[in-house]
């Protein structure tokens, strides 16, 4: 029983995934659902590219078999800006000028998102621990560290 | 990705008993996968055993955390993420949530399991030397049944566990026995985030009027298993807290732990720095370990 048919939510959106049962959800989300967004930079963990929220929960797509995406809640980097409008992180990011090439863009706003979510007003260090799991190469991490630290201020209530 | 995936098979069962089953089956072959942070990693570089695995994901059996009078038990598939969101963990444990908040990005505390953590039996491996200092016990089953033996000594070799093909890791129990004792947590890296430790260390001490009157010492990353030190705990037992304290501490602990020069360090730079850790425990109260506050994190 290799290949099988998994049934998921993706990006609000009932998807039916078939592959391997051991395949890399991020092979599937980009091959066979075309959620190109999800990027490959090391396939082993490190690196945070590959990001997708997994039932809300942060998880890298190159280390999660698709059997394990059977039934879940997925969102993707194509999953969070709503129709008419860019997420708060996605429009810090621009406004501070947090992405330089692009390819660890979608899983540091991910990351981001999912701290933003659990954490709405994060400390300095919970911020810093929440994007250790993403590696940048050409920013330096300042612009994408200003850039959290603005999105944190456009989507927490004001005090 | 270098796998050649029709060589392998991942079944999801989602009971204990389906899997234990399979586990069991005459044929053999099957072993364990949880949250796949340690094989698909191996898999991706092409290194995984081909061959039949059992995903251990959806059995709701091997999760959550129970508190009881005595201790707390852990279930195999807690992740470092639920580790570092329990109350009781980090009023009681703080090393076992030091371990975890140190343990990769947000993304692989999510995923990775305190189960795959021991069974994965790296000598570098982090909550082991925490769960050592707390004397914990492992819960083991297999269609055979339930069977509980203590962590110290699990590990028999380089990747040698008291585990059978069939058998898998149920939970992890930790007794209340470090109240009121002095606690440290060290991992030592080439930088904070993400790598592989150099030396890991964790210990406990119940230091009352200057005497030490009791001691748990591990490491990791300084012998083919992470160790307790058993010969250095004795060597401090009823020992006061003075500077003569630390070439006693020095000398005891190249009889406990064996290190050797590979990819992350030297033998020497190891046992200088093992050495390091464990003074700098004995005679610094302030690197101590408090319980770790509730905040969301
Ligand atoms: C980016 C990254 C950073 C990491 N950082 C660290 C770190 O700082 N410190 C550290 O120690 N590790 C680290 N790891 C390694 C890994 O995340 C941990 O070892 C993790 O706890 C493994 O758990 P898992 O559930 O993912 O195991 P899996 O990969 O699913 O399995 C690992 C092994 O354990 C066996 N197994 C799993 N569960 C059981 C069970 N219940 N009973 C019996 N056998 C079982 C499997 O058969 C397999 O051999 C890191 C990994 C990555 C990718
Ligand atoms: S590609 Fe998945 S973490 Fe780097
Ligand atoms: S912008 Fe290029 S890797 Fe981050």
């Amino acid at each position: 029983m290799a290949d099988l048919t998994v049934t998921c939510r993706i990006n609000g959106q009932a998807a039916t995934l078939r592959g391997h049962s051991m395949a890399r959800l991020l092979d599937v989300l980009r091959r066979d659902a075309h959620l190109t967004g999800t990027k490959e930079g090391c396939g082993e963990g490190e690196c945070g590219a590959c990001s997708v929220l997994l039932d809300g929960r942060l998880v890298n797509s190159c280390l999660v078999p698709l059997v394990h995406a059977n039934g879940a809640e997925i969102v993707t980097i194509e999953g969070v800006a709503s129709a008419d409008r860019l997420h708060a992180v996605q429009e810090a990011f621009v406004a501070c000028g947090g992405a330089q090439c692009g390819i660890c863009t979608p899983g540091m706003v991910l990351a981001a998102v999912s701290l933003l979510a659990r954490t709405p007003r994060p400390t300095e260090d919970e911020t810093r621990a929440a994007l250790a799991g993403n590696l940048c190469r050409c920013t330096g991490y300042m612009r994408i560290f200003a850039a959290v630290v603005e999105a944190c201020g456009r989507t927490a209530e004001p005090s | 990705m270098r796998a050649f995936l029709p060589a392998y098979d991942l079944e999801a069962p989602e009971t204990l008993d389906a899997a234990l089953r399979l586990l069991s089956g005459g044929d053999g072959g099957w072993k364990p996968f949880a949250g796949g942070t340690d094989l698909m990693v191996l898999l991706e570089s092409g290194k995984l055993a081909p061959g039949r695995y059992v995903s251990l994901w959806d059995i709701e059996e091997l999760r959550g955390i129970t508190v009881s009078e005595d201790g707390v038990a852990i279930g195999a598939l807690t992740t470092y993420s639920d580790v570092l969101a329990h109350p009781v963990l980090r009023a009681d444990f703080p090393l076992v949530v030091r371990a975890a908040a140190e343990t990769g990005g947000v993304a692989t505390q999510n995923r990775g399991t305190l189960g795959g953590n021991i069974a994965n039996a790296s000598p570098a491996a982090d909550t082991p030397p925490a769960l050592l200092v707390y004397d914990a016990e492992l819960d083991i089953v297999s269609v055979r049944g339930t069977r509980r033996v203590p962590y110290d000594g699990f590990h028999k070799g380089y990747k040698v566990m008291d585990l059978a093909p069939d058998e898998i890791i149920r939970r992890i129990r930790l007794p209340f026995a470090r109240r009121g004792w002095r606690q440290a947590y060290r991992k030592v890296g080439t930088r904070r985030a993400q790598a592989i430790s150099k030396v890991c260390f964790a210990a406990a001490a119940d230091v009352r009027d200057g005497t030490l009157h009791d001691a748990r010492i591990a490491f990791g990353s300084v012998a083919p298993t992470v160790v307790r030190c058993h010969v250095t705990e004795h060597a401090l037992r009823g020992r006061r807290i003075d500077p003569g304290i630390a070439a006693v501490a020095r000398q005891a602990l190249t009889a406990d732990i064996a290190p050797i020069d590979d990819v992350r360090s030297t033998a020497r730079y190891r046992m200088r720095v093992a050495g390091n850790l464990l003074v700098d425990f004995l005679l610094n109260d302030d690197n101590s370990q408090r319980p770790t506050p509730n905040s969301q994190s």
